[in-house]
Order: structure tokens, then sequence, then C-alpha cells
């Protein structure tokens, strides 16, 4: 069962120097109870298109196509709903959990205050329900948590408390921006194991946006793979990862470390700068920074052609088994 | 790095801001236009002003009429030919008292920055002792002492403004200071006192310029504030301040009293708005907002 | 408190530049042209010893509670202070009050809605409340609500003939409401209101800036966003997020209101007849009167150190983070 079905997603921000198309036409769709990882360099517009989704991008901003979410489409609607719909449903995550906090109220209250707006639980049974999903993300001590603020608690606490606020009004989609990336190394295998928890134990489906395709191989059910504001591949994770077609996927792999790469051998980097909106090149984005190019990549967009459960926006393809 | 697109719309707006210039911000034309005005105004005044200040031989508070524009005052004089001469005390004497309180704060902050040791906490400590005062109360008692007169409510004014320039200086020669380009320039040999004229007084400019701009509104403020309480200018001089204070004797005449204030209005209105708009220009990071400190 | 001793030792200084001698204005012309007069005089004051050793008799008198004699009102100027700060501190905490309830609000209006129409005007307007002259404002709001509407009394704290009510606080809406004089209070009221407000002018613009500026610090930070994300309705998210992350900023500026309220008192008293401390602080400078002087900063001092120090003790009730554990 599709729980969100993204069509033909578009970000255009107005500035006074010119029009920046930040998500240019992306479509997906995510699986009840199935984690879709979007992943891409940063300005690829992956955070982005999901803020999009539920109205958090700035005035100035003006967002096309669809989503449909349950069945209603929030790119339509009207904003009060918006966010009365995302409140309830979707719960976010974001990347710094330093940040993401207010700094002067408790954290008791941060967790509670959206509760008890959209539900008008009592404050008794909302600090209950906060007690036990900081229990479940594992906070020692949950009720003097309660009563303390974000500064007190460490960036890997913090992290898990603001994935217990996400779920306090039971959502049906979380959506985890970048949620390790500021974190250290070994707090971000918990927090992972914990979103994988949460994901079966309340078969939630997740939303979970990271430049890390380590994480991707690890966690991700279904995997897109964003560049310069478009989908460039897309497709069951274990698959695209194992046999990837797209040249920039690839080239992202080839700058991933691996065990099995003999000691010593170089890391690939990916020639040229990402690319950056205000900047885009013409056709495909990818084109400048390509090794299989074709003159027809630099005036045609491609398209994201399906091939079976995968989609390739590359005429070349040449990684073709 | 996730928000960085987000942030884009601001940047290009500040950037495309600068690159317009200021004669594209309607507040600034506004300012320039009315500043530029008033010392055309001050500059011509014998020319441009319908009768002699000091005459007295009209009839008397007369209410406006096409004769006297503004009327006439509790001695028969012209009342718009009073505001014209006003612009001939206030606008040169507060431009006087704010280039005499730029350069004394900012030599002593520049002095307290650069030489640290005894000098910087002596000359901080004396700008907090002046910030504790009200401005008016210590310009006041000052006046007060020297003898109630225009010279002495300058000087009073010069005491009670330039701490402002000795603090704004003094932070930014110390975060200059710490910056790599003078380390290198020290290593490479230049002597201080080069290092200070070259390195660090060029990147003083743009937040003094944005004070003193906003100060001379304050210092046309305090001026007319003292000559309002007596302390300042003297009868028979023809003193914007002063003119309200006789308007406010004579309140059921309310052209005695309006239009000199219209005038200070004016003039400290066109440098807050040339003010305001240059410190988006010049002084981005906000150093010259050290202390608006309210005056009259 | 080491300023409080700075500013009395700089009035003290000040005070000492004076070129003529405070005893002929003090005494008269007619008794101050008998030298054994003048004589005496001096020596009541202490001025014939050393400089130092008058400011320490000074500063030994000010711990016992004697801050000297006005040399105008020829009462102990502790007595004069204690008549006029009441005065004053009704008249401030009106004025700041209302510049408050409406600064804020116009602040994050001109926040929320940033470079649109809104915003615009209430800078144009803000700069012009920052322009105008108080004592000109002053003027202009008693020709029209005083002369020719008559809604407002021009000046005083009462109706003339009017007994102030019983002292309790030394603020008159206050005391006559505690002994239950409703219609007293509700004339002293009255006097309050224009002063009140023609003072409040240049702080509503002052605080609608601050406000706004501190505001656009915190708009975009994450946990806005967050809160957004919550679902919480906009007026939340503004008044219990943006603005309360905001508030340490605002708190500041209410700080610098106090000064700018002491300032504009001076102005505003002498145009409304109101005596409080600002008159009192101008026909002492007129007069030279020393002590006087000498009452008034120290008066200046304590202020400036209460505010600083409720300020520092509000930031810690506001940011957890500034607390000690």
């Amino acid at each position: 069962m599709t729980l969100l079905a993204v069509d033909e997603l578009r970000v255009r921000v107005a500035t006074e120097v010119q029009p920046l198309q930040i998500v240019d036409g992306v479509s997906y769709a995510v699986g009840e109870g199935r984690i879709f990882g979007i992943a891409g360099e940063s300005g690829s517009g992956k955070t982005v298109s999901v803020l999009a989704l539920m109205g958090l991008l700035p005035h100035g901003a003006t967002v096309t196509g669809s989503a449909r979410f349950e069945g209603n489409d929030l790119v339509s609607m009207p904003p009060a709903r918006l966010r009365e719909v995302c409140g309830r449903e979707i719960g976010l995550v974001f990347q710094d959990p330093l940040t993401s906090f207010h700094p002067m109220l408790s954290v008791g209250r941060q967790l509670t205050e959206h509760v008890r707006h959209h539900y008008g639980t009592s404050r008794a049974d909302a600090r209950g329900r906060a007690v036990a999903l900081l229990e479940e993300v594992r906070i020692p001590d949950p009720e003097t948590a309660l009563e303390r603020y974000p500064h007190e608690f460490s960036g890997g606490m913090r992290q898990r408390i603001a994935i217990a606020g996400a779920l306090m009004c039971e959502p049906r989609l979380l959506i985890a921006d970048e949620p390790t990336t500021a974190l250290d190394v070994t707090v971000q295998a918990g927090i992972l194991r914990l979103i994988d928890r949460l994901r079966r134990d309340r078969s939630l489906s997740v939303i979970l946006i990271t430049h890390d395709l380590g994480v991707m191989s690890a966690l991700a059910d279904d995997l897109a793979i964003f560049y310069g504001g478009r989908i460039v591949e897309d497709g069951p994770a274990e698959e695209l990862l194992a046999s990837p077609r797209h040249p920039y996927t690839r080239a992202l792999l080839e700058a991933l470390p691996h065990p099995e790469t003999a000691r010593g051998a170089p890391l690939h980097g990916i020639p040229g700068a990402p690319a950056q909106p205000g900047s885009l090149p013409s056709g495909c984005v990818f084109h400048p920074r390509c090794a299989y190019a074709i003159e027809a990549c630099s005036t045609e967009v491609p398209e994201l052609r399906r091939i079976g459960e995968r989609g390739l926006a590359c005429p070349v393809d040449p990684f073709a088994p | 790095m996730s928000s960085a697109p987000i942030a884009i719309p601001e940047e290009a707006a500040v950037r495309r801001r600068r690159a317009k210039g200021l004669l594209s911000q309607p507040l600034a034309v506004v300012g320039l236009v009315i500043a530029v005005g008033w010392l055309l105004v001050a500059s011509f005044a014998p020319l441009i002003a319908p009768y002699d200040p000091l005459a007295q031989d009209f009839a008397l508070t007369q209410a406006p009429s096409s004769e006297h524009l503004f009327g006439t005052d509790e001695l028969g004089r012209d009342v718009l030919s009073r505001v014209i001469y006003g612009s001939r005390l206030s606008l040169p004497l507060a431009i006087l008292l704010v280039a005499l309180a730029t350069a004394l704060g900012s030599l002593l902050g520049a002095m307290a920055g650069y030489f640290r040791s005894w000098v910087d906490p002596v000359v901080m400590r004396t700008t907090d002792l002046v910030f504790a005062f009200p401005a008016i109360i210590l310009a006041m008692v000052v006046t007060a002492s020297l003898g109630p007169n225009i010279r002495n409510a300058v000087l009073a004014i010069v005491i009670v403004a330039w701490p402002s320039y000795a603090r704004v200086v003094r932070g930014l020669v110390l975060s200059i200071g710490d910056t790599e380009f003078v380390h290198a320039s020290r290593l490479l040999g230049s002597s201080s006192r080069r290092t200070l004229l070259h390195d660090v007084l060029p990147n003083l400019a743009g937040p003094v310029v944005v004070l003193a701009t906003l100060d001379l509104a304050n210092a046309i403020l305090l001026l007319a504030g003292l000559s309002f309480l007596g302390l300042g200018a003297q009868p028979p001089d023809p003193e914007w301040g002063s003119m309200v204070a006789v308007g406010t004797q004579y309140f059921q005449y309310w052209w005695m009293g309006t239009f000199p204030g219209l005038a200070i209005f004016s003039a400290v209105l066109a440098f807050n708005f040339l003010g305001d708009s240059l410190r988006d220009r010049l002084d981005p990071r906000g150093v010259s907002r050290s202390k608006h400190q309210g005056v009259a | 408190m080491v300023l409080a001793i700075g500013i009395t030792f700089v009035a003290f200084v000040l005070t000492q530049l004076v070129p003529g001698d405070p005893a002929l204005s003090a005494l008269g012309p007619v008794t101050s042209a008998d030298p054994e007069a003048v004589a005496a005089y001096h020596e009541h004051w202490g001025m014939d010893k050393p400089l130092p050793v008058q400011y320490g008799t000074y500063l030994w008198n000010l711990v016992q509670g004697d801050l000297g004699v006005s040399q105008l009102s020829h009462q102990p100027v502790l007595d004069d202070l204690r008549h006029a700060i009441p005065a004053t501190m009704e008249l401030a905490f009106l004025s700041i009050t209302f510049a408050i309830a409406v600064g804020v609000p116009l602040g994050v209006i001109a926040a929320m809605r940033q470079n649109r129409a809104s915003d615009h005007a209430l800078r144009v307007v803000s700069l012009a409340g920052i322009s105008m002259p108080t004592f000109w404002l002053a003027l202009l709001a008693l020709y029209i609500f005083f002369f020719r509407l008559d809604w407002f009394p021009g000046g005083g704290r009462l109706d003339p003939g009017t007994t102030p009510p019983t002292e309790v606080t030394g603020l008159y809406t206050i005391d006559a409401v505690l002994h239950g004089q409703f219609s007293l209070a509700w004339d002293a009221l009255h006097h309050l209101i224009l002063p009140a407000l023609v003072l409040a002018a240049f702080n509503v613009s002052l605080i609608t800036r601050y406000t706004r500026s501190a505001i656009l610090e915190v708009i975009h930070d994450d946990y806005v966003r967050a809160a957004r994300a919550k679902g919480l309705p906009e007026r939340t998210v503004v008044i219990r997020h943006v603005l309360r992350a905001a508030l340490p900023s605002v708190v500041t500026v209410i700080g610098l209101v106090f000064a700018n309220v002491l300032t504009g008192a001076v102005l505003v008293e002498n145009i409304f007849a109101w005596p409080g401390i600002g008159q009192y602080a101008y026909q002492a400078s007129l007069e030279l009167d020393l002590p006087a002087i000498m009452g008034v900063s120290l008066f200046v001092a304590v202020v400036y150190v209460t505010v600083n120090f409720v300020v520092d003790v509000l930031y810690g009730v506001i940011d957890p983070r500034l607390r000690l554990t």
C-alpha cells in the first residue's frame, strides 16, 4: 500500500536576482511500513523537497505538482489544514539536535505541546505518554528528563528525544532529515537501529534523507538518488546499490571507502563541484562532471525511464547489464 | 547543509541591495533630499528669508497669512525667517560637535584597543560612567556649571557623545587586531603606527560613518533640548529649541512652537533616514548599534 | 557599587568646575552683599576645606543617609527626593508599560512581515518616532488635547486645590485606590495619561525596532521550523517560540528604555509642570544647587545599578542556560 505518492513536485524560490528552481519535477512513492531513502549531495534539493510537502518553506517559495498522503493532496491543501494534518500524521526529525530544540523551553513542554493541541490530551496524559516514549527511545529516568532543558542532554540523547517528540502524535510517516550527520559515529548506529526498530514495532513509514550511502544500504527499502533537484535513479535499495546504472550513483559509490578495497588503493572523488541551484547546467545537470556524457546530454533533459522496478534518467546507460 | 538552498533568497537580496547602491533606497533619497535642502537653506538664509529674523516691526502674534507664512511671534518677529535662520545655528553646530566627538572618541577608542594595558580600563570605565547618566541630565549639569550659552552646550554634548565612538572603535580595533592580515603585516615588520593607519583604520570607516550620521540626528535633538531648557542659545538668537520653548508659553498661538518644532523634526528625520539606510550598506554586522540612547 | 561611587565623584568634580559662587545664588542679592553671611555659608557647607575633604565628608554623610540640605528649597535633599521620585516613577511606569504594550507587538508584526509593505511602513513610523523632539510632541499634545479639545488637564499631578491622598507608596493613583478614593484616583490617572503617552512615543519606536531585529535573528532557527512542523498554530509558534527566544534582547532594550524615560522626564515634566525628579534636576542645575545635583546623580546611579541588576536576573529567568545549577 502506498502511503505517500509524490508526483512531479517542483519548488521554485523567487529571489530578487532570478527565480531558482530548487526541485525540478520529482516523483516517488513511499509504501506503508517501508523506509524510503533519499540520497544526494548538499544542494541537490532533497531537504527542500520534503519541507515543501509539509509547507515549511519560507515565504516566496512556490510549490507545484501533487503529493497524495492517504489520498489527500498536501500541495493544494489550505495552509491551516496542512499544518494540522502534518502535525498529527507526519513526524519530522531534523539534522541537528542542538538547534532543533527551543533552548528556553523544557523538554516536557516541547514533547507534549503538540499532542495537547491536536488531541486535547490532558497535561497528565500527555506527560505519561512522553514518559513511555522516552523509555522506548532509551532515555534514562524519563520522569525527571521532562523537567530538564535541552542543553542538559548530549547530542545523541537529544536526537532520541527529538524522535520521541516526532512520534508523540502517533504519525503514519516519519521524515528524518540527516538524523545522524551531526552525531558521533558511535552514536549514529544507535539512532539508526532505533529508527529501524520503531518502524517494525509501529509499522511506521519513514523517509530517510542522507548523503551517506552506507546508511542507506543498511536501512532503506527503496532509494532515490537526487542530483540538481531531480531524481537521477531510483529503485529497491539493495538492487540499486548492488548494480548502480547512473554514472552519478556509481561515482557516489566509488567515493565510499569500502572494506573490500585493497589497502592503499586510492579513493575516487567525483571531479567538479556539485550543481547548485542558480547555476544549473542545461540538459542533464550531471553532464559537466560525467565521464560518459554524449553531445545530447548537454541539450536534452533525460527522462526517468522505468526499467522494471527501477528508474534511470540516463540515455547513455553505460552500465546496462 | 540541509538549509543552504533556503538561505539563498536572503543572501541574494542583500547582495542585490548593495549592488543597487544607496540611491535606490527610497528612505535614503528622502533623507538626502531633506538634509541637502536644509544645508542649502542654511547657506542662503539671507537670500531666502523674507524678513530680518530679529526685526520686531510687525504686529505681535499674527496667525499665518500670505505676508507671514508661519505667522509672527510674541515680539512681532517673522517666524518663517527665524526658522530659516535657525538652521544656521543648529546644523553647523551639530556637524561641528559630531566631528569633535568622532575625533575624540575614535582616538581614545583606538588607543584603548591598540595599546590595551592601562589605557583600556581607564577609557572604558570612563565611558561606563558617562553612559550611566541619562544624556540630557549630564549635559544639563555640565552646561549649567560652565554657564548657559550655546558654546558650552556644544561642549557638553561632545562630552556626552564621544563614548559611543570610543566603544565601537575599540571593539573593532580589538577584533581587527586579531585577524590574520594584521598579524601578517606585523610579522612583515610594519611599525605599530603604520599598522594602525593602513590596516586597522580603513576597516573602521563604515561603522563610524553610520554612527556619526545617526549621531547628527541625536546632536540636533539634544542641542534643541538644551536650548529649550534655556541652557543653550540665548535670546534673541533664532534657535529652534528656544523658539519651541517660547511657544509653550503662548500655546494658543500654535504657529510659534509648531513650525520650529517641525524644522527640528524634519532635520532629525533626514539624518535618521540616512543613517538607517547607510547601516544596511556599510555596517551589516550592526557594530554601530552600540547604544542608541534617547536624547530629547 | 564602584559605579555608584564613580557617579558621585563625577557629579562632585562637575560641581567644582562651577565658576560662580553658589553662596551668592543661594543667599540672594541682599544677603550676599554681606561678606560675613557669605563666609558663614561657606563654613556651613565645608567649602573652606580642601576638595578631598569635602568629597570625603559628602560620602560619609551619604552613608549615614544624609544627602545634605538643598540650597534652593532649604529642605533636606532626601526629603525633596522622597517627593520627586514617586512622581517620576508613577509617570515612568505608566509610560513604559504603554511603550512595551505597543512596541513589542509592532516589532513582532514588522518582523513577521519582513520586507513587505507593513514592515516598511513601520520602519518609517518608528524612525519618525525617534526623530520627534519630545518637548515639541508635548507642546502639540497640550495644544490639541488640552487647549482645543479639553480632554485632558494641562499639567500637574492633580486638579488645583485637590488634596493628595495620604502617602503610602507616593504614587497618587495607587494611594488613592488604597484609600478607596476612586474619584481622586481617576483625577490622578487623568493627569498622568497625556505626559505618559508623550514620554512613550520615543520608546515605542525604540522597542519596535529592537524587537523586530531580535525576532529576525531567531526566526529562521531550526526550532521555529520544528514548532511549525509539529502543527502548532501560527499564534503559538510566534508567541511561545519566536518571541520567547527573542525575549532576552527585548529585556535589554527595556533596560535602555529606563534611561530614556529619565531623559525624557526632564523635558516632559518641565512642560507638564510635573513635580518629579526631572524638574528637580533642572531646577538644581539652573541654580547650581550642589547637594541637590549630587542627590539626583545618586538617584540616577541607583536606578542604573538596579535596572542592570534586574535585567541580569531576568536573563536567568528567561534563559535556563544562564541559570546557575
